[in-house]
């Protein structure tokens, strides 16, 4: 009788192991299709460095020849305004460019899809905030009101990241997070929108790109 | 009560416990992107999609985009109650083993 519970036992134990390892299976699965059907593929983190370099190398050429002598105001039609306004929107698109070819290199080399649904809400989820942002900058600036220019890129930039994070691998959102509190301490500490426009736009895509770039090759 | 008393047999199966997966995570998913993701034929996931709906576990959208006619799927409330009870009796098995 001992003996046929031990089998019993046993039986059990060896058929309830091979279940088991059938359910991690099932549970690895159901990670991997929640991840893929929901989540883009994570942006490239040389697009990040990428992004960072232009931004300084923008404001370097800023710094060297447009902003305006001490004392002096830039204002809206003045020619380094413009050109300043011309740099800006250049960082921007190569920054796209670069995380857009970058990207979907990368995607065609784990065989992914870079336009599906998840990209569009990705897309509409980062551009809501950022248009928002943008549109209201313009308005501010046509009423003269420079000061906060950079506090509310980085502000409205951090939002964007921040919102888009739900649609994207990896750690997006902490890099808008430190964007939004870059934004609201260059709000308090007027006159230095350039030096945070810089660390924000700058030096944190390197050195958000570069923690991501090591992160992959691993 | 029996360890395994809480697994779902409806979502033992792969293709339907992918599909659960999806659905679970995202609002609405087409019949074109649920095969691609789970790459099986069209007759396939049209018999297993017909199983989860007739457990009222997901709900069928039809409509048309132009002409084309564009087929959605959703979790209903139940299928979201049940996958996650399910998922809870696969953790506590595996827990278990451990």
């Amino acid at each position: 009788m001992v003996q046929i519970q031990f089998l019993f036992n046993f039986e059990f134990q060896s058929t309830f192991k091979m279940d088991s390892n059938k359910y991690l299976d099932d549970i690895s699965k159901i990670k991997d299709l929640m991840h893929r059907s929901s989540r883009f593929i994570s942006l490239s983190g040389l697009s990040g460095i990428m992004a960072g370099i232009y931004a300084l190398t923008g404001a370097l050429f800023t710094y060297l020849f447009l902003l305006p002598e001490p004392g002096q105001y830039l204002t809206l039609h003045s020619w380094n305004f413009r050109l300043i306004i011309i740099i800006l929107i250049s960082v921007a698109l190569l920054s796209v460019l670069t995380g857009y070819l970058l990207t979907s290199k990368k995607a065609k080399k784990n065989n992914e899809k870079i336009w599906d649904e998840t990209t569009k809400r990705l897309l509409i989820s980062f551009l809501v905030p950022l248009v928002t942002g943008g549109v209201y900058i313009l308005i501010k600036l046509n009423s003269q009101h420079y000061g906060l220019t950079a506090s509310l890129m980085l502000i409205f930039y951090g939002l964007a990241l921040v919102n888009a994070s739900k649609y994207t691998l990896g750690n997006v959102k902490y890099l808008g997070y430190a964007e939004i509190i870059l934004g609201l301490v260059c709000a308090a500490l007027p006159g230095y929108g350039f030096w945070f426009w810089i660390v924000g736009f700058g030096f944190f895509h390197i050195l958000y790109g570069s923690l991501v770039y090591f992160k992959e090759e691993k | 009560m029996g360890l395994i008393d809480n697994i779902n047999k409806l979502f033992d199966h792969r293709i339907r416990l992918g599909m659960m997966s999806i659905l679970v995570v995202n609002e609405s998913v087409d019949f074109k992107r649920l095969k691609e993701l789970l790459e099986v034929t069209d007759g396939n996931l049209a018999s297993h999609t017909k199983t989860l709906e007739k457990a009222k576990y997901i709900v069928v959208e039809k409509s048309f985009i132009g002409r084309k006619p564009n087929t959605r799927y959703k979790i209903t409330k139940e299928g979201k109650a049940a996958f996650e009870k399910h998922i809870e009796a696969l953790e506590n098995l595996i827990k278990q083993q451990r």
